[in-house]
């Protein structure tokens, strides 16, 4: 395809995606449905306007992301370094890592009541339970990639005799990098989707309380505006995520 | 030899097991968030055996199935229109694209606003998240499809009807049963977490009740529970995966 048919195809896509909005706008016009369950967009985008202008709609993203961010950060460094630990070394793949495989399919938000028991209904609570769930895929991509190292590179390693550490750091991890990085993009998804969940559970500041609180005071438009708002994190954090994956693996590439 | 692996395996949860059993009764702990392996399974055990924890299940499980089926069965069929219409595909890409990152937790709300608590709030969430999943997955199938097997079909001359369920299904039959198995996971992870956080239904909201009321007991028996269920529904559809396809759905590429 050459790039003015890519560049065509893209904008009727674009145009597609508009013609779904027209449609929102006319269901919400003259579809019967009360204004109450459904904004058209032009409210939504009002409510998000004034939200940023005079409404704390700024503070309320902020606060989400962050608590997003160090959550993915904390789980990210947790999961590489014992990732690392348990991939590089036999006895632990042997007997910690089955366990590990055994707790991973617990849905993480199962875990909130019971954290909920420690700690309380706090934002330390929610960073808790976004680590341990945004650690499984770094965790197992990391265990994968440092125990699947290509036989001919550990040889390299014990020719030029580095110790166990220099090959982790020399080898095993830049060669694990793909999975990484796959990992902790799966990790991201999964910290927005706790932060909102936490949110909504703790009452803690943020657009996963805002939607809450939106939909029980039956302001749609508010509603839909943090919903949105929420798409955009999840997409765009997707997005400058995937842009760093390729710009470090651009040597696999070659 | 599998033998020796097992062991080793079990060597570690079974040690912390005993240990968490010993340091609670030695330390004489008394505590509303934590209790001692043997009062879980006491409780475990007990709810059991008057039935709620295996009537709750299946009211999860309810939930989860229906999403599954209507936000599956959705995508199945749009996913075989996109892959055998590639325009169509290109027209929907930007749309999917917007549409796909919206968390299917931030929609919780508009789901009690719009349905009201219940199994139809519940279903469409859990419809809104496999969808993706499938859809994704299901149209990477149809695009890899051998060209020549799609030609086979043009010389026949089959309508279209038949080029699906006759050319294309059973081409893509491994993959599309690798999206639902991955669906499934999501499906029953959305439906517990919906309860939790909002829902007063199944093991979920069961488990939000028994945390509030302070029963550490129930709470972790309940957890260890769901992640039991969970388990074994990704054992047994990846045991069919294998005795039904073999390597076909394995190769697929997709982390297991």
């Amino acid at each position: 395809m050459t790039p003015r048919a890519r560049a065509l195809w893209m904008i009727g896509s674009i145009g597609v995606t508009a013609l779904v909005v027209i449609g929102w706008q006319l269901l919400a016009n003259y579809g019967g449905i009360p204004a109450v369950f459904l904004p058209g967009p032009d409210r939504a985008w009002r409510a998000l306007v004034t939200g940023f202008s005079t409404g704390d709609l700024t503070q309320l993203s902020k606060a989400t992301v962050e608590r997003m961010i160090y959550g993915w950060v904390l789980a990210s460094l947790a999961g590489i370094v014992l990732g690392a630990i348990i991939g590089s070394s036999k006895i632990a793949r042997e007997y910690v890592a089955p366990m590990l495989e055994m707790v991973r399919p617990v849905p993480v938000s199962a875990f909130m009541p019971v954290v909920i028991a420690f700690v309380g209904l706090s934002g330390g609570m929610v960073l808790i339970v976004i680590a341990l769930g945004a650690i499984w895929p770094v965790l197992l991509a990391t265990v994968h990639g440092v125990s699947s190292v290509e036989p001919r590179l550990m040889e390299v390693s014990r020719s030029l005799r580095l110790g166990r550490l220099q090959t982790l750091w020399k080898i095993s991890l830049p060669n694990s990098q793909p999975d990484i990085l796959a990992g902790m993009r799966i990790g991201l998804t999964v910290s927005l989707v706790l932060s909102v969940i936490g949110e909504m559970l703790t009452s803690e500041m943020g657009l996963g309380y805002h939607v809450l609180v939106a939909a029980r005071a039956f302001r749609s438009a508010d509603l839909f505006a943090g919903v949105i708002l929420l798409g955009l994190i999840g997409l765009v954090s997707n997005l400058v995520l995937q842009e760093i994956e390729r710009h470090m693996l651009r040597w696999k590439r070659r | 030899m599998k033998g020796l692996k097992l062991a080793k395996a079990a060597l570690l949860p079974v040690l912390l097991l005993i240990l968490w059993e010993v340091v609670m009764h030695v330390r004489n702990v008394q505590s509303d968030s934590i209790a001692p392996p043997s009062q879980i399974f006491v409780a475990f055990w007990n709810a059991m055996l008057d039935g709620t924890i295996l009537s709750r299940t299946a009211e999860t499980l309810r939930a989860a199935m229906l999403g599954l089926a209507l936000g599956g069965g959705s995508a199945l069929i749009l996913s075989i229109i996109l892959g055998l219409v590639p325009p169509a595909a290109r027209l929907a890409q930007f749309t999917i694209e917007v549409l796909r990152p919206v968390p299917a937790v931030a929609l919780i709300p508009v789901a009690i606003l719009t349905l009201g608590f219940g199994y139809g709030m519940e279903i469409s969430l859990v419809a809104f998240a496999t969808f993706w999943p499938v859809l994704i997955y299901g149209h990477a199938a149809i695009v890899n499809i051998d060209q020549q097997l799609l030609d086979v079909g043009k010389v026949l001359r089959l309508k279209t009807f038949a080029r699906v369920t006759k050319i294309v299904l059973p081409a893509t039959l491994p993959r599309y049963f690798v999206a639902f198995r991955l669906a499934t996971a999501v499906s029953l992870i959305i439906a517990v977490t919906v309860e939790i956080a909002a829902n007063p239904l199944g093991v979920g909201y069961e488990l939000m009740q028994a945390s509030q009321s302070l029963h550490p007991d129930l709470t972790f028996a309940l957890v260890l529970w769901i992640g039991l269920v969970g388990w074994a529904l990704n054992a047994v559809l990846l045991f069919a995966q294998r005795r039904l396809f073999g390597p076909a759905g394995v190769a697929f590429g997709i982390q297991q």
